[in-house]
């Protein structure tokens, strides 16, 4: 089957110029490569500064690539002209860590999640609104939250309201950065459980960017190990979290490993 | 460091270009020019007229005119005033260092009294005397400076305790030292009083939000749960971080010494460069116009060199990020 | 033979004025004990009370909360007695505490060695110099390396984990009984966070401090706490030794909190789509009304008649393990 997106020795290089004049350069993204088969979940775990976020930006074409290829959807996104590259953006979503610096907090989340629609133009905003409203719905977001500002919201919340802003544009591929990594535990498991519903119920492929390798292994089929802009390891989840072959996995296995005394789920006590 | 530094004073110098540049073509703009106004005069005879023009070299085309402006202003001289008859830059200095005197002193005392002020009335934000000082402060905002400059002449005038307008007294020459000093502060103590005035409320203001900014802080809580005293967690800890926009508004009180005091100079007679740039204006007597306007933009520029220099040095942020690279 | 106790909260309550008008109940009624050198894992999440407990401690309740009752006892001294100049000298000496945020919790403008600095200074009564010495040895304890380098530097210049550990060695720096660390990890990635954790466990046995440690996080206990203490809604549900608690959870919160967590040694590829996790219907109950009966009760899958009538007391079982549920008749008293 033709991969979904396919990422070919992306390179994402920074250059800073700061206050003395000196340029230099630091490297984000040092040629990585991977694809991901529709309807499938890659996760990408690795620690801060491992340029996670980097790719993550690059990927929903919000951060242009110093070089190397994105394919998406058999198109070779570099090629594109920005007209047809905006006819592909809303394809393409993401979704950050946190949901209080993502979502304007003046606006109720209707208008937040109703504002995407305008891209697609024309139609009138009651019914922009009530698309907005069913999808609230769907993830979770009951009538009495419509009018809400995002301050008024938990946390678990906001994140279902940032997943609804993502999918209005029905989007093939979402990129979730981080997404779980700053909720409570339990909301963690709701989120992640909505993700795996809305994952079956509309064929998404999710791209799941992630410190956290017992989520991942969880959600995704495979993981990429990421560190220092360079992709150490790659391979099904099960096999990574039971025969690391890199230093960098090594630990990430080590870090969420043995609560052996942690009870298993759904098993009695 | 001195690459930052060579950078502003680049900066700096192109800007006092640009603005000698914008000043000289706009004054050639303005219609007529003081020796058109001369030959209204009817003792004036066209023969003498013609030789003044060739002489101030009217004729020429603005660009070279400002060639030799500009040739001479690199050799230290600034120009001739037509209606003084004389180098313009000895007309300017002993003004400019009248004009110093006022605002220096009312710059200090106007941090001196706001920084205290506001700092403590962080510390009490919401109480009584919080917005009765908030309240105080925006009576002062609302009267205009004329008004207040003019309602303390007419007092002056009424009880004559303090002298009305002037720099000094007709007699300054002849006073002893002690008399002397005494006599410029009484005449100081009006103007100052104005210029205070008006700048107060909104530097306490500043002050007082970014004082109580620094004390919502979490480092401030932080520290507070180290058990660290409440007056070292004010001096060491709050107001050095509330420092910041603090260093940025002292740069532009610094480059608005020579330029804020304009109404209240007028006003009270205070010989200051104020009045004398307006006297200027209205007489066409161009160098004297342009020679003043670029003192008063090199005392901004060099107010906010000072300050780019001060947050530099404050913070380690803006210094650390400016040595990394 | 009785373990000494450090810190022993009995039935303290704390509330908060809301500006609306009404009162937000954040804890009532916790009791536990910390015994010297112990580890006590605080498990909540938001809304339970854990920064509102984090913060009584040290007393330090913004303006608008009160400690409306109970006592909190520092090697037998009442914390909610003090005046501010107990208080004052209280903090940072005899119990001190560690931020979540580290870069927020630190000056930004102050050098790391001067910060440390400043909490001798405000304890000890000793001379530039050796205070000085002081700072360095702190640091000592706290990086494995690279001390002259932090000791210069500024916050910003430090990584995430290192700003964590400067402020661990302030926390640390006069040798206190108690050290409350408030999700000192969460903005951490994981191998930090393990780093940390031993950072702790290091200092518990080299210096015999006791930690409280409060996070969300079940997994970070395992291995690495004493005891563990669950909270929800501003009351004990559950406290024993770690490893009793976490492996076998008796309270219906504690068994649906930790089965939320992703299974280990999962493979979701193997199993085609990956299976839905166990979460815990509802939300946590808005504290504005203390309820009548158990606080849990709307949430619990083993409810009964009585819960929504009775509220639980705390019922002792086994070895210093209690749970504050009605399906243990002790806890009906």
């Amino acid at each position: 089957m033709e991969p979904l997106i396919r990422v070919e020795n992306l390179v994402i290089r920074h250059t800073r110029q700061a206050f003395g004049g000196r340029a230099s350069a630091f490297t984000a993204v040092d040629s990585v490569s991977f694809s991901i088969s529709p309807g499938a979940t890659l996760a990408l775990v690795g620690e801060s500064g491992s340029g996670k976020s980097s790719l993550a930006r690059c990927l929903a074409c919000l951060q242009p690539a110093t070089s190397g290829g994105i394919w998406f959807e058999g198109r070779d996104l570099a090629a594109l002209p920005e007209e047809k590259l905006r006819a592909v953006r809303p394809r393409l979503q993401l979704i950050f860590q946190d949901p209080a610096a993502s979502l304007n907090p003046r606006w109720t989340v209707l208008r937040i999640v109703a504002e995407p629609l305008l891209i697609e133009g024309r139609s009138p905003a009651l019914e922009r609104e009530a698309r907005a409203a069913q999808l609230l719905a769907r993830v979770g977001i009951t009538a009495e939250y419509l009018q809400s500002q995002p301050g008024e919201l938990s946390g678990g919340q906001r994140q279902r309201v940032a997943i609804a802003r993502a999918l209005i544009l029905q989007p093939a591929l979402l990129i979730l950065d981080e997404v779980l990594s700053a909720l409570d535990c339990s909301v963690q498991a709701q989120i992640a459980n909505l993700l795996v519903e809305l994952q079956r119920a509309a064929n998404l492929t999710y791209l799941f960017i992630t410190h956290d390798l017992r989520m991942a292994a969880h959600l995704a089929g495979e993981i990429a190990v990421m560190s220092a802009g360079k992709i150490v390891e790659q391979g099904p989840a099960g096999k990574i979290l039971r025969d690391p072959r890199s230093s960098q996995a090594q630990s990430l296995v080590q870090a969420a490993a043995p609560e052996a005394e942690l009870v298993e789920a759904g098993s009695e006590p | 460091m001195r690459r930052f530094l060579l950078r502003r004073v680049a900066h700096a110098a192109f800007l006092l270009l640009g603005v000698s540049l914008l000043a000289f073509f706009f004054s050639a703009l303005a219609p007529g020019n003081y020796l058109d106004d001369l030959r209204l005069n009817p003792q004036m005879s066209s023969e003498r007229f013609s030789a003044l023009r060739a002489q101030y070299r009217v004729d020429q085309p603005v660009a070279l005119r400002y060639f030799s402006w500009a040739n001479a202003l690199l050799h230290g001289d600034l120009g001739f005033s037509f209606a003084y008859n004389a180098p313009v830059a000895p007309l300017l200095w002993p003004r400019a260092r009248n004009t110093l005197l006022l605002t220096t002193t009312a710059t200090l005392l106007v941090w001196a009294i706001a920084l205290p002020l506001g700092a403590w009335s962080a510390q009490h934000l919401g109480k009584p005397t919080d917005v009765a000082l908030t309240w105080a402060t925006s009576a002062f905002l609302i009267v205009p400076d004329l008004a207040l400059a003019l309602g303390l002449l007419v007092l002056a005038v009424r009880s004559g305790w303090l002298p009305t307008g002037g720099m000094v007294s007709v007699a300054f020459d002849e006073f002893s030292f002690a008399h002397k000093i005494r006599d410029l502060a009484s005449h100081m103590v009006l103007p100052v009083i104005v210029l205070v005035a008006s700048a107060l409320p909104v530097l306490l203001r500043h002050v007082r939000a970014a004082v109580a900014e620094a004390l919502d802080a979490p480092f401030l809580r932080a520290a507070e749960g180290q058990g660290i005293p409440r007056r070292r967690l004010l001096y060491r800890y709050a107001l050095p971080a509330a420092a910041h926009p603090l260093i940025a508004l002292f740069g532009f009180s610094l480059g608005t010494l020579l330029s804020g005091s304009l109404l209240v100079e007028v006003v009270m007679s205070w010989p200051g460069l104020g009045p004398f740039l307006l006297e200027a204006i209205l007489a066409r007597d161009v160098y004297v116009v342009i020679g003043g306007v670029l003192f008063s933009t090199l005392f901004l520029v060099a107010g906010n060199l000072a300050a780019d220099l001060l947050l530099y040095w404050a913070d380690p942020r803006i210094r650390t990020e400016a040595e990394a690279r | 033979m009785e373990l000494r106790h450090v810190l022993e909260v009995r039935n303290l309550r704390v509330a908060y004025a809301r500006r609306s008008g009404g009162v937000w109940h954040a804890l009532n009624g916790v009791s536990f004990r910390v015994g010297a050198g112990e580890i006590l894992g605080v498990l909540g999440e938001s809304g339970s009370g854990k920064s509102t407990l984090a913060l009584s401690l040290l007393h330090l309740l913004p303006g608008n909360g009160r400690i409306t009752g109970g006592e909190i006892l520092l090697n037998g001294a009442d914390v909610v007695e003090m005046d501010a100049i107990q208080l004052r000298r209280l903090r940072g000496s005899g119990i001190s505490m560690v931020f979540q945020e580290a870069s927020l919790a630190l000056h930004p403008t102050m050098r790391i060695g001067d910060q440390v600095g400043e909490v001798l200074r405000a304890h000890q009564g000793l001379s530039k110099r050796e205070r000085v010495a002081r700072t360095r040895e702190i640091l000592g304890k706290v990086f494995r390396d690279d001390v002259e380098r932090i000791f210069s530097a500024y916050p910003h210049q430090l990584s995430g984990g290192q700003q964590q550990r400067a402020l661990i060695g302030q926390a640390i720096a006069c040798e206190p009984a108690v050290v409350v660390a408030d999700e000192p990890t969460a903005a951490l990635d994981s191998t930090t966070q393990k780093g940390i954790l031993a950072l702790f466990q290091s200092l518990r046995d080299k210096l015999g401090i006791a930690f409280l440690f409060i996070t969300h996080n079940a997994a970070l206990l395992a291995g690495f706490a004493d005891r563990v203490l669950v909270l929800y809604a501003g009351k004990v549900a559950e406290l024993g030794p770690a490893h009793g608690v976490l492996s076998s959870p008796q309270h219906p919160y504690t068994q649906a909190l930790l089965s939320c967590l992703p299974p280990h040694n999962n493979d979701a590829a193997g199993r085609g789509r990956p299976a839905l996790l166990p979460v815990i219907a509802g939300a946590p109950p808005s504290l504005a009304v203390l309820s009548q009966g158990c606080s849990f009760e709307p949430r619990c899958e083993s409810r009964m008649e009585l819960c929504r009538a009775h509220e639980p007391s705390a019922a002792q079982l086994g070895h210093r393990h209690e749970v504050a549920c009605l399906k243990f008749p002790a806890a009906a008293v």
